[in-house]
């Protein structure tokens, strides 16, 4: 086989791979126009293919990737489930992909019905009054809620420093709220898997502005004592935000508002089958209690007359988070879903993705440790403890998961269970795939105990091997140059 | 529609062997107080034939460019997109694959965005860029905060000639900090470079510039070098892909940060996102960066491999000490992007620039030989110019739209100052004939 190369060491000079129409007007003397200092006289180091060759290239690419439509896909707190071809097929409509984000409102009537039903829903499910759909992740989402819980206390004079986050939490968690400028303090985790009441009523005070919570937690549990936990929270002034990346879990079963939550973001790519894309677009809309309306990013989607408007006039919003309005192609798709499936069907996802972690859970809990006695929820986290004193870590179990075709788990996280691997099935996966994945976990607990080596060499039969990590951080090679 | 695989029958020996009696009993941890007791106000589900015709109605209750003739731009183009882009950003190995965290499984988007990197560079001329982030107003952001943790300084100076989006946001990333945002003031439609040169002071940390800026035109790059000849403040620019392929890369005028909205390299307008953003630099501030980056490595058999590398700048790694909150970025719309570049390369690349130029001078000039409307020729532009009249840009616009023009940019909705004022763009999609059309019906309005 011919030896792998870089599109840069492929084509040659004089091909192309599109064909540009000619120029139809007089052509001009460019220098006559820009300063000759201006002009850049060439891009060499751009290839030159074409599509032929563009195409196979990157085919030949695509078949090295494991993507839901060929693996199960099992990543905790990625909520990888199915994503529906015909959403696809609805994004790409010209009237959605083709239209410039400054025509007038009268002729984007439909993009503005999309997002104004789409933040309808969202309200419905999960009890918030007002979405904002600029935030372009989930991280952008926790962001945009940091700076509206900042500017709420500045507004009233009152200023708080710090945000709480339990210690299972989200690395994005604390990493938005200090892009905040806020110090953040960690509250422990109980015996049982939820947030330690004692710690928090502790760590909280009148210079704490929120405490973030993603429930079900990290640990795919839910938080028992939700209640208890905002009744501390709100007596002291302070907010609940509600990380949504678990909501897949309480669809129709339970709404964030109902729980105490004051301000939410949610992962459209997660919870409501927008693909990720390889890493993105995903979209991270935020909605908030009535109170908190007047510190959304402008612009906000009203309804007058029968016709939907953009609200700039929202008294002491944050500005903006990105220019224009969002990922409005994801909404598009986050939308489709909703409407596809209606009330009924949202709920259902909530029971077989709940029945399915616990399924695996109750057949893999005697092969491998489980911190937590207790059913979970929408996902599950094991420990690789007992293989670990073979020799064997969770990273072994979840290499070697990928020669039998499944996608490795979420590992070493959430951060306080040693030797985490944090399995979410979702509920697109069949009985018949699960019953699959239990054997061949159990097959690889036996794998560690008889035949360590094929762990560690894990996976066998894949593009590339293990790679070296150290080499790549230690001697950067982060892009092609001419002649290397 | 259902996406789920589940026989009831299934559902029952799933409970039976987890032990519990029925799927409630699965919720038990929720409180009773909590729990929904009646379905979500939500409406039925509906068939896929409904779907495809609801969603079909209200995409048509949008105007789009595809049938109308668009003179809009101000970040957001109307370019053409070939198909191969579409075909191969379709292939769902691409895009429904998580972020790459697990190499042995991910060698083909982590190569793409390896080239996308490359690509990113050659064009900026810069030494190394992340794996993307959100979009052109986020880069922005953060090009400014990684300028402050290069240069612990307090104050930054903006051009009042960046895309108004962008310095909103700007504003509200910084609102946080108590770092100081200086609006400096235009002259023209590009930066006066006598106030920035004022403003720069021992506080100054960073500069932001944007060529071709908002109103298209190419600030004095010669003066800004000479301004800041000796001065210890970095100069972050903002630019158009596409203008690179016939303008100087910012290296050339000594940028130390490079940021832009890559909506023009093969990605669709769809009302302004997704696109994507991009930040590249120097190989000194590697550490500073934010978001993903991919490397190229080897495997245990020696073999080339690519990965995500220097991780340790992350937040799943250093949590609040991270460089970014960024985790999701727009992946598959840098990798539109490689394709497009890849499919343009060195020839077709110029060749669309070059389109984009002269197209948008021819549009230029004929609109400047009518009585009631002038051109701003003073400075240069690449694709994008402001038309000056007496008369209402509203009501212009209206009158193109019957026409199935949409027209350019209002822009006195961004500046009360230039009410009157038309931002119009011009790719290389726009033909003679439409162009034609559009100064005609100018020439004609009362």
């Amino acid at each position: 086989m011919e030896k792998d190369k870089l599109i840069f060491d492929k084509g040659r000079k004089g091909r192309i791979g599109v064909s540009l129409p000619e120029c139809d007007i007089k052509e001009i003397n460019i220098s006559e126009h820009l300063p000759g200092h201006l002009i850049r006289k060439d891009i060499k180091d751009m290839p030159s293919l074409n599509e032929l060759e563009v195409i196979r290239h990157y085919t030949k690419l695509s078949q090295r990737n494991f993507s839901i439509d060929t693996n199960f896909y099992p990543l905790g707190s990625c909520t990888m489930k199915y994503n529906p071809k015909v959403h696809e097929k609805i994004a790409s409509f010209s009237g959605f992909t083709d239209i410039h984000p400054l025509q007038s409102e009268d002729t984007v009537q439909g993009a503005l019905e999309i997002i104004w039903k789409l933040e309808e829903a969202l309200c419905e499910i999960t009890g918030m009054k007002k979405f904002t759909f600029q935030p372009s992740a989930g991280a952008h989402g926790e962001l945009t809620a940091m700076f509206i819980v900042d500017k709420y206390f500045k507004n009233k004079n009152d200023y708080r420093k710090k945000v709480l986050v339990p210690d299972s939490s989200h690395g994005t968690n604390p990493a938005s709220a200090n892009m905040c400028g806020f110090i953040v303090e960690e509250v422990k985790t109980n015996f049982e898997g939820g947030i330690d009441l004692a710690d928090l009523k502790e760590k909280i005070n009148d210079t704490v502005a929120c405490l973030m919570l993603t429930n079900p937690n990290t640990l795919g549990l839910f938080e028992k004592d939700i209640l208890k936990v905002q009744d501390i929270v709100h007596k002291k002034g302070a907010l609940l935000y509600y990380d949504g990346a678990n909501l897949n879990a309480l669809l129709g079963k339970a709404k964030p508002g109902d729980m105490g939550f004051d301000i939410v973001h949610l992962n459209l790519h997660k919870t409501f089958s927008t693909p990720h894309g390889g890493g993105g677009p995903g979209s991270g809309p935020v909605g908030v209690v009535e109170e908190l309306i007047e510190f959304l990013p402008v612009p906000l989607i009203d309804k007058k007359n029968g016709k939907f408007v953009f609200n700039y006039k929202v008294n002491n919003s944050i500005g903006k988070v990105r220019a224009f309005y969002g990922n409005f192609g994801v909404l598009v798709k986050a939308y489709a879903y909703i409407y596809g499936l209606g009330a009924e069907g949202l709920k259902q996802i909530a029971n077989i993705s709940v029945l399915n972690a616990n399924y695996i859970l109750n057949k893999l809990e005697k092969v491998y440790n489980c911190k937590y006695n207790r059913n979970c929820m929408h996902e599950l986290v094991l420990s690789a403890l007992k293989q670990k004193n073979k020799g064997i870590n969770a990273l072994d179990i979840a290499k070697r998961l990928i020669d039998y075709g499944i996608h490795p788990p979420t590992m070493y996280f959430p951060l306080i269970v040693k030797e985490a691997l944090m399995i979410e099935p979702t509920e697109t996966e069949s009985k018949e795939t699960l019953d699959y994945f239990i054997n061949v976990m159990i097959k690889i607990a036996k794998e560690a105990e008889n035949n360590p080596e094929l762990l560690h060499n894990a996976p066998h039969n894949t593009f590339v091997s293990r790679v070296d990590e150290v080499k790549a951080a230690r001697e950067p090679n982060l892009r092609w140059y001419p002649g290397k | 529609m259902n996406y789920i695989p589940h026989t009831e029958e299934q559902i029952k020996e799933m409970l039976k062997s987890i032990g519990v009696s029925d799927l409630k009993e699965l919720f038990n941890d929720v409180p009773d107080n909590i729990r929904l007791n009646e379905n979500l106000n939500l409406g039925q589900s509906h068939s896929e034939l409904e779907l495809l015709k609801l969603f079909n109605n209200i995409s048509k209750k949008n105007y789009n460019t595809e049938e109308l003739v668009s003179f809009k731009g101000g970040g957001c183009y109307d370019h053409f997109v070939p198909s191969a882009i579409d075909y191969l950003a379709n292939r769902a190995e691409f895009y429904t694959a998580y972020t790459p965290y697990q190499p042995e499984v991910s060698q083909g988007t982590l190569q793409a965005i390896y080239e996308y990197q490359t690509f990113i560079c050659i064009l900026t001329g810069m030494d190394i860029t992340n794996a993307s982030l959100y979009d052109g107003a986020s880069a922005v952001s953060e090009a400014v905060l990684m300028a402050n943790r290069i240069n612990s300084k307090r104050k930054v100076l903006v051009s009042k000639t960046v895309h108004p989006d962008y310095i909103t946001t700007l504003s509200t990333y910084l609102v946080s900090l108590d770092l100081k945002l200086n609006v400096i003031p235009d002259k023209q439609y590009v930066t006066d470079i006598d106030e920035l040169s004022k403003k720069i002071d021992q506080d100054t940390f960073a500069i932001v510039l944007q060529i071709p800026n908002f109103f298209g035109y190419i600030e004095d790059v010669e003066k800004i070098k000479k301004i800041l000849i000796d001065k210890k403040v970095l100069l972050i620019i903002c630019v158009d892909p596409i203008s690179l392929g016939l303008i100087n890369s910012p290296a050339y005028y000594k940028a130390d940060i490079v940021v832009g909205d890559g909506q023009s390299l093969g990605n669709y307008q769809s009302f302004g996102g997704p696109t994507f953003g991009f930040l590249a630099t120097k190989n000194t501030w590697l550490r500073n960066l934010p978001g993903r980056i991919v490397g190229k490595t080897v495997d245990k058999k020696g073999r080339d491999a690519f990965t995500l590398t220097i991780q340790t700048r992350e937040q799943h790694i250093r949590r609040h000490r991270a460089t970014s909150n960024i985790c999701s970025n727009q992946s598959l719309n840098a990798f539109r992007a490689a394709v497009y570049c890849s499919l343009l390369g060195r020839e077709g690349f110029r060749k669309i620039a070059k389109l984009c130029f002269l197209k948008s001078h021819y549009l230029a000039k004929k609109i400047n030989e009518l009585d009631k409307f002038s051109v701003f020729f003073d400075s240069p532009f690449f694709k994008e110019f402001v038309v000056e009249t007496n008369m209402d840009i509203k009501k212009i616009n209206d009158i193109l739209l019957k026409e199935n023009i949409i027209g350019g940019i209002e822009l006195g909705s961004y500046y009360p100052a230039f009410d009157n004022h038309m931002l119009i763009a011009v790719t290389e999609k726009r033909t003679k004939e439409e162009m034609d059309k559009l100064v005609y019906i100018f020439k004609n309005i009362d």
